[in-house]
Order: C-alpha cells, then sequence, then structure tokens
C-alpha cells in the first residue's frame, strides 16, 4: 500500500451498513453511509437520536459487537481499509490515530484512578518510553487545566474540568482524528462556551481533524467547516457549512433548521414542526426514507429514493426535489 | 385496587411481565429447568397414583436389595422402595422450599420495604434488628427455633424461613432506596398519592425484579436446609420421607449399598441445578438492558 | 401588565438544606409574581435552584422561610381542605419523560392516577371519558391507551406527562425542563402544544429551563437566577435585547446558535458555578464576573428597579 495522496481524505467511510439483530427484529441503523473528512478539516455530523451517527462513529472505530452487530463497506483511515485490519491494528489506531470523547465526562472516567494517572495510562498504552507524567501535565496546561490538579480523582473535579481530561486523554498521543460525541451536550451553557472555546483553540493549534457528532446545529455553527446531515442511517445532505446554513436543500434540513427555537424570533410565533416521528429503524419506508414526513412529498419519492448527487458544487444532497429558495419555505411565513 | 384501574388498565396484562417470558423463552437452560421443576411439582402432587407402592410399605424379603426391574432405584433397610420415597419426599422437600421462602419474601419484603420508604429512625432500627439476626449463625438460629417449636414439617418451614428474613430484607430495601428517588414517585406524590398507595403501586411493583431473582435461588437454598435440619432429626418424623432424611438414614450403608445415599443425593442436586438454572434466566430476562 | 390579576405571589422563599460540608443555600430570598394567564420562563444553570424554586411553590418542598400566596391565600397556612383543593390547582410536569412514569403503568393508568387519587370522578365510566378527552387534548392516539411508557418515544411520554397535569384542571403548571431531553423536532412539537393548551384554557405557566432560546420562544416574562438568587427579572424582549446584569449578558453570548451573520460578543465567564454551601458574603456572581469591583465582594446587591418593569441586581447595573 503506498502513501496516500495528500488530497486523498483522512478518513473515508463508503457504503456503510451497520445491522443488529434483535428480539425486535433487525435494527437498520447505518444504511448505505457515504463520508470523507479531509485533513485538519472539522467535519459536523448532526442528526437526531437514533439517525445512528455514534453507530457510524463505532463503526470507524470498530467498535461494533458482532454478534448482534453486523457490517458491511468500506472504511479507509489514511488510505488503509480499516475493516481488514487485525486486532492488534485495530487497537492501535483506537485512542493511537483516532480518539474519542464522549458525552458524560463523569462515566468515561474510571473513578478510581487520578487524572494525570489516566492520562498517563493513555500515553504509555500507545508510545513506549519515558515522560509519561511530563506528558501528563503538558497535556492538562493545554487544556487549561492547572497540572497540580492532575492529583485529582474525577469526583473532585466539576463536570466542565472532567470534559477538559476527558480532551486532554483523547489529544495525549497525538491523533489524527478526533471523534466527539455530542461533547457539550451535558454541559452548562456557559461552560460549554468554555468547552467550544477550547475545541476551536485546539483545532487550530494541534491540527487534528474533528468529527463532530451532535443533535445542536448552534454548536457545529460554532465549531466546524463543513456539515453533514444524516436522517435513519444515512446522509440526507452534505456541504460546507456557510453553503449548508445559508441555503439548505433538502427538506429534512429545512424542517430542523425550523424547529430550533430562536433567540431573535417573534415569540408569537409557532414553531415549524416537521409532522410525524423518525422512522421505526426495524421497519424502513420505502423509498426515500424521508418521504413519509416530506412536507413536499412526490410519488417518485415514495418508489425510490434519489441517492446523493451535487446539487451544487461542493453540495450534496439526496433529494429528487431539492428546496430552491430558503425565503420561500421560511418560517417567517407562520407555520 | 381500583376496579376500574384493573378492569381497562390491565386489559392486556403487565406487559412488562409479557416480555421477560419471551425472553426467559429463549434461554433453553432456564426452559429446562422450568420443565423439571413442572415434572417434580406433579410428582409431587400425584405421588399416591404415580409412586408404585407406599412411602411405608415394607416388603421383608427386599431388604437393601440394589436396583432391579421390581424396585427401580432399590429397597432400603426396611425392604421400603426408594422410588416411591422419593416421589413422597418431593412433597416435602418442595413445599419446605416454596413456603419457607414465601415466609422469608413476605416478611423480609415489607420489613426492607418500609426500611427503605421512611429510611431515618425506622429504618435504622428495623436494619440493626435483621443485622443482629446476621450475626447468629444461621444453622444455630434454625436448631433454636426448631427445638423451641418441635420438630415437624410446618416448623421446619417456619425455622427455615425465619433464617432467610435478612437476606430479602436486605435486599428489599436496596432496592427500595434505588426506586425512592425517581421522578415517578415524586410525581405520584405531586399528585396528592397516599404512602400506602405509593409503595403498593409505584414501589413495590418496580422493586420485584431482583427479589424473585433471590427468591428462585433461596428456594434451593431452603431445600438444602431442610435436608440439613432432617439429617439432624429435627425435620419431619419418620417414617414420612424427606430427601435429606433418607440421605441421613442412608449414611451407615454408604459403604455396601451407595446407591440409598446416591439417588436423595441427585434428586436434591437436580432440583437446585434446574432452580438455579431458572433463577439465573429470570435475572437476564428481568433485566431491561439485556433487550438484545 | 400589571392590571393583570396575580395568581402566584412569591415573597422572600428561602430553602436551606444541610449537607455534610454546611448548609447548601439552594434557594435564597426569591420573590416573584406571576399574572394570571402568563409565562414566567426560570432560567439558570445546573444547581442555581430553579428546579427547587419550582417544587416549593407547588408544595412538593417545604420551604425554610418566606410565603408563597396563590390566589391571595398563603399557601403555608391552607387547612387540609384548602391544601387538597391547592394541589389540585397546582401542577408539575417533570423534565425527564422517561423516569417521571411509572414503567409498570399503562398510559390509561398514568393519566388515570390523578383522578383516582383525588376521586374526582364518579365511577368508572367516568374515569375512562376523561381519560380519553385528556388523550385528545394532548394529542395522543386512543390506540394508546394501553400502551407501557417504554413502548413510547420521548415525545409521546411527555404528552403523557403533560395530560396528567391537565387531569385536575389546573389554574397553574409549573413545568420543570419539560422539553430538555427532547430532540429538536420533538421540542419543537411539544412547545407547540404547550402554547396551544395556553392559548385555549389561558393556563398559567412557570417554565423552567436551562435553554435560553426555549424560554424567549415560551414567555412573557423572564427571571434569571444564579445560586439560589434571581439576578434579573423582566418582560421577555427588554430582557433579551438589553440584559443589564453581567451573568444574564454572558449567559445570552455563549448561547450557541446557527444564525452565521449573527455578530457577536462573546463574553467567556471563566471558572466554574462556585458551591452553594455556605456562600461567602456579597455578590455571589462576583468571582466570576467580569465588572466586578471592591464593593461586590462586601455587600450583596438587591434586586431593585432599574428601568420600569425591569429588576437587576447589581451595584453597576
Amino acid at each position: 500500500m503506498d502513501a496516500a495522496p495528500v488530497s486523498a481524505p483522512l478518513l473515508d467511510i463508503r457504503d456503510l451498513f451497520v445491522r443488529f439483530r434483535t428480539d425486535a427484529g433487525v435494527v437498520h441503523a447505518v444504511n448505505g453511509l457515504n463520508l470523507s473528512l479531509r485533513r485538519g478539516k472539522s467535519l459536523g455530523f448532526v442528526g437526531e437520536t437514533g439517525a445512528g451517527k455514534t453507530t457510524a462513529a463505532l463503526a470507524a472505530l470498530q467498535l461494533i459487537q458482532s454478534p448482534p452487530g453486523e457490517m458491511t463497506g468500506e472504511i479507509f483511515f489514511e488510505g488503509q481499509d480499516v475493516m481488514k485490519m487485525t486486532e492488534p491494528e485495530k487497537r492501535a489506531l483506537r485512542g493511537g490515530k483516532i480518539a474519542m470523547i464522549f458525552q458524560d465526562p463523569m462515566s468515561s472516567l474510571n473513578p478510581i484512578m487520578t487524572v494525570e494517572e489516566q492520562i498517563m495510562e493513555m500515553v504509555s498504552l500507545h508510545s513506549a518510553g519515558a515522560g509519561a507524567r511530563e506528558r501528563a501535565r503538558e497535556m492538562l496546561t493545554l487544556v487549561g487545566i492547572r497540572p497540580e490538579r492532575g492529583k485529582d480523582y474525577p469526583h473532585q473535579l466539576s463536570g466542565g474540568m472532567r470534559q477538559r481530561v476527558g480532551i486532554a486523554i483523547a489529544l495525549a498521543c497525538e491523533p489524527s482524528l478526533l471523534i466527539a460525541d455530542e461533547p457539550t451536550t451535558a454541559l452548562d451553557v456557559t461552560i460549554q462556551a468554555q468547552v467550544i472555546d477550547l475545541i476551536k483553540k485546539l483545532q487550530s493549534e494541534v491540527r487534528t481533524s474533528l468529527l463532530l457528532i451532535t443533535h445542536d446545529l448552534g454548536v457545529v455553527a460554532e465549531i466546524c467547516d463543513e456539515v453533514a446531515i444524516m436522517y435513519a442511517g444515512r446522509l440526507v445532505e452534505a456541504a460546507d457549512l456557510r453553503k449548508l446554513y445559508k441555503k439548505p436543500l433538502h427538506p429534512y434540513t429545512q424542517g430542523l433548521f425550523d424547529a430550533v427555537p430562536r433567540l431573535d424570533a417573534d415569540p408569537d410565533e409557532k414553531l415549524a414542526v416537521i409532522s410525524g416521528l423518525t422512522p421505526d429503524p426495524t421497519d424502513l419506508p420505502k423509498g426515500c426514507s424521508f418521504s413519509p414526513r416530506c412536507p413536499n412529498v412526490r410519488d417518485l419519492c415514495r418508489e425510490r429514493s434519489c441517492g446523493m448527487r451535487e446539487h451544487e458544487p461542493g453540495h450534496f444532497v439526496d433529494c429528487h426535489f431539492p428546496m430552491q429558495d430558503r425565503n420561500a419555505a421560511n418560517r417567517g411565513d407562520g407555520q | 385496587m381500583d376496579k376500574v384501574v384493573a378492569k381497562s388498565g390491565f386489559a392486556r396484562g403487565n406487559s412488562l411481565w409479557r416480555y421477560t417470558f419471551i425472553r426467559l423463552r429463549r434461554n433453553y437452560l432456564a426452559m429446562i429447568g422450568l420443565a423439571v421443576i413442572l415434572v417434580l411439582i406433579l410428582a409431587a402432587v400425584f405421588a399416591e397414583r404415580i409412586a408404585p407402592y407406599g412411602y411405608a410399605t415394607q416388603d421383608y424379603a427386599m431388604i437393601r436389595k440394589p436396583p432391579s426391574a421390581r424396585h427401580l432405584l432399590g429397597t432400603d433397610e426396611f425392604g421400603r422402595d426408594v422410588l416411591s420415597r422419593l416421589i413422597y419426599g418431593s412433597r416435602v422437600s418442595l413445599q419446605v422450599g416454596f413456603i419457607a421462602v414465601s415466609i422469608a419474601l413476605a416478611a423480609g419484603g415489607t420489613i426492607g420495604a418500609v426500611a427503605g420508604y421512611f429510611g431515618g429512625a425506622v429504618d435504622n432500627l428495623l436494619m440493626r434488628i435483621m443485622d443482629v439476626q446476621l450475626a447468629i449463625p444461621t444453622i444455630l438460629l434454625a436448631i433454636v427455633i426448631s427445638s423451641v417449636l418441635g420438630p415437624g414439617l410446618f416448623n421446619l418451614m417456619i425455622a427455615v424461613g425465619i433464617t432467610a428474613i435478612p437476606r430479602f430484607a436486605r435486599l428489599m430495601r436496596a432496592s427500595v432506596l434505588s426506586v425512592k428517588n425517581t421522578e415517578f414517585i415524586e410525581a405520584a406524590r405531586a399528585m396528592g398519592a397516599s404512602h400506602t398507595r405509593v409503595i403498593l403501586l409505584y414501589i413495590m411493583p418496580n422493586c420485584m425484579a431482583p427479589l424473585i431473582v433471590q427468591a428462585t435461588i433461596n428456594v434451593a437454598n431452603a431445600i438444602l436446609f431442610a435436608a440439613t435440619l432432617s439429617f439432624l432429626g429435627l425435620g419431619v418424623q419418620p417414617p414420612y420421607p424427606e430427601w435429606g432424611g433418607m440421605l441421613s438414614a442412608a449414611r451407615p450403608y454408604l459403604r455396601g449399598n451407595a446407591y440409598l445415599s446416591v439417588f436423595p443425593g441427585l434428586a436434591i442436586m437436580i432440583t437446585i441445578v434446574a432452580l438455579n438454572c431458572v433463577g439465573d434466566g429470570l435475572r437476564d430476562a428481568l433485566d431491561p438492558k439485556q433487550k438484545r | 401588565m400589571s392590571e393583570r390579576e396575580v395568581l402566584l405571589d412569591v415573597r422572600n422563599l428561602k430553602k436551606y438544606f444541610k449537607v455534610h460540608q454546611g448548609i447548601l443555600h439552594a434557594v435564597d430570598d426569591v420573590s416573584l409574581t406571576i399574572s394570571k394567564g402568563r409565562t414566567l420562563g426560570l432560567v439558570g444553570e445546573s444547581g442555581c435552584g430553579k428546579s427547587t424554586l419550582g417544587r416549593l411553590v407547588i408544595g412538593l418542598l417545604e420551604a425554610t422561610a418566606g410565603e408563597v400566596f396563590f390566589k391571595g391565600s398563603n399557601v403555608f397556612a391552607l387547612d387540609e381542605k384548602g391544601k387538597s383543593g391547592f394541589r389540585r390547582d397546582a401542577q408539575i410536569v417533570f423534565q425527564d419523560p422517561f423516569s417521571s412514569l411509572n414503567p409498570r403503568m399503562s398510559v390509561f393508568q398514568l393519566i388515570a392516577e390523578p383522578l383516582l387519587i383525588n376521586r374526582v370522578c364518579r365511577g368508572r365510566r367516568e374515569v375512562g371519558a376523561r381519560v380519553m378527552e385528556l388523550m385528545d387534548t394532548v394529542g395522543l392516539a386512543e390506540r394508546l391507551v394501553t400502551s407501557f411508557p417504554h413502548e413510547l418515544d420521548g415525545g409521546r411520554r411527555q404528552r403523557i406527562g403533560v395530560a396528567r397535569a391537565l387531569a385536575l384542571n389546573p389554574d397553574f403548571i409549573v413545568l420543570d425542563e419539560p422539553v430538555s431531553a427532547l430532540d429538536v423536532c420533538i421540542q419543537a412539537q411539544i412547545l407547540n402544544l404547550l402554547g396551544d393548551l395556553k392559548k385555549e384554557y389561558g393556563y398559567t405557566y412557570l417554565f423552567i429551563s436551562h435553554n435560553l432560546s426555549v424560554v424567549r420562544y415560551v414567555s412573557d416574562e423572564v427571571a434569571v437566577m444564579y445560586l439560589g438568587q434571581v439576578v434579573e427579572r423582566s418582560g421577555n424582549r427588554v430582557l433579551f435585547q438589553d440584559p443589564l446584569h453581567p451573568y444574564t449578558q454572558a449567559l445570552l453570548s455563549a448561547v450557541p446558535t446557527v444564525d452565521l451573520d449573527r455578530e457577536k460578543k462573546r463574553v467567556i465567564l471563566e471558572g466554574d458555578v462556585p458551591s452553594p454551601v455556605d456562600p461567602p458574603p456579597g455578590c455571589r456572581f462576583a468571582p466570576r464576573c467580569v465588572r466586578r469591583g471592591e464593593r461586590c465582594t462586601l455587600e450583596s446587591p438587591l434586586l431593585s428597579e432599574v428601568k420600569p418593569g425591569h429588576f437587576a441586581a447589581c451595584h453597576f447595573a
């Protein structure tokens, strides 16, 4: 395998399917996901609960348990097919080249080890040699915690500090990809702002690529360069942050934007609501999976889905009839 | 509690229990265990019909004879059919097992629920009493109770039951403590529900899972314990058969007629293994996290 | 605004908890009023005492000191009959629709519980009819009547929570973070439902949330809490356009927004919310405040009317 060309994506997921066999039937968690992330970029991976965001990330780390999970497709990381790696290679990948930050900083830290020890553990797992303690101190300083606090146990730290420690652990081995799964959801607004600032700062300093999994479009707007919207296990729209936020093409994306209450909106207006519920992953609708809830649905949509296509340069959408003009469907027109 | 609720709300049965059963059915070990227990219960109920001989019928020509066509599992030192005695014996063993555990479950469950729900001084008083009981060796306690009450089946069940109370009380209390602070209890209080209503409709149903599992495992313990007491001569009185008693009576003949101890031993073992399988299966099936 | 009849009047309410380290000042000298048919949004970060306050005003918790007047009568001094009437008039919807519903009860039982407990219906037919009516009101399909909570999604579960609160025809409902456990689309559905109910039946809400955008959307008036105290209170529009207290300003600037063009001056607060156990004298916000002066650490600012109808507790407002 020769070295990947510079422009090749860092992470390239092609046609990924993940299913789980359960008592209730086969859960189609990820259905033909195509996603690529370029080196040094940050991608916001947005979707509602059950859209398959976390499952896709776990698949990239090869952490899907089988059984009950089944996985098909290709996942290339730095040009290498992750699916074909041996178990030791996969272990070296996790935490080493790809690191992860979790939603709940309390339950992802070991309660009986000091913060410093946990960072040192991560360092010594992936790189031989001394200097682990120095590295741990360095990391704590980097995330804005005084190194003396390294002797503390997780319960002695506040929620925001714990999430900083989680970030320090994740970045300790200088990963080329950082996967952050709802890193600020469990935090208060002012603490969330601190963590967002930290992630932004680190991104420019460490140059790690970032895959940010979240349901919060606001957080994505603060951190990311690119956005991918996921619905029922596949992408419905992907583009540059600015392009997508300025002009969402998929009716689901539009619906998501309209459902968010805004600070500057007129409170007497009603929120526009996408009717219905996300589809049952054991029983996905035929055709476009959004068709039962889509305001612009036509017969074609119920027969087959469109497939991802480049509607405008750099703006991909999976819809037969993309939204033409944002203002036409804007919340300004009432419901 | 309320007829209205009973009639309209329970129409479809408690579906959590239904899911539990569906999951239990997938666990073949548990299902085998359940089948074995069912067979044992049937044998106990229809002992008169099934047993080839009476439990005290003596055949003087056949004393301590090994298994044969006439006596499938052989005969004991009085010429009584071992198979028949095992079948009659299952009555006592199962009764002791289930009733003793029911006593422990009812008393321990109530004590634990009250202690856990009210907390504070009530909790302290009740749990310290339980601690005192736990400090006395179980076997000693059972012997004391049995000797005070006198030998006999009913007293045996009470003795075995009482010794198991603290275990259930502690489990129930722990379980209540974990449920007590959930939001739905607070919601019930916000609606103005009384303490009795909260305990009966909100706390108890949500605490039963670990207790039921503990109960199945404890039935096995109780049978063993009853066997121990019978072995010591405190249990059921001869000539009525009981597995532990049979084991004890067979002891002098261990060298020459090993089958006399093997068969009651096997009966006890099979019952306990079956109950443990069901208990394990129930524990897995009742755990909502194991939905996969 | 002020001519409306005052439904709930909270005066100098305090709630202290004894904890290992000392005395936790969960709610410390809070005064509020809510007029009939209005929604007061109560904003604050976790641990600021907003949920405790919500539970105090409907009598789920006993206050350490202070008074709550509901429809003009002191709630803490009610006799048994008055208390049961108050309990019917003041209801609560909880945050987490996954833990606030008894998992062993069907939808029917859950909604019927308040009716049965308070014996407001005669006979089971009346209970049945009322349950169906309530399900219809909150938009739950009739076929779900025998379902159990674990079979339903978060939105439907929260609808059960709302139906249960409406069962006794209350005047006043405390909504304790009713949408924070829900996805945006479901959140919008529930917010619209709450808005419709208010319009149709004239309910008065105390809407507790940490989410400023949601509070902005539902409230008529807003109160901001920090460490057990109300630091700012005013009409909805005013507070969001012209926040006076530095904490409110920081809070507003910290909200991530989807609007890329909205220029923002970010005020990032240093440090964490300090512990509410035995707070030091002076302004509670002083250690994190960008505007703090010497006076702030010595003297605790009182909530005072800085502009007409706009109250703030800051020496420099």
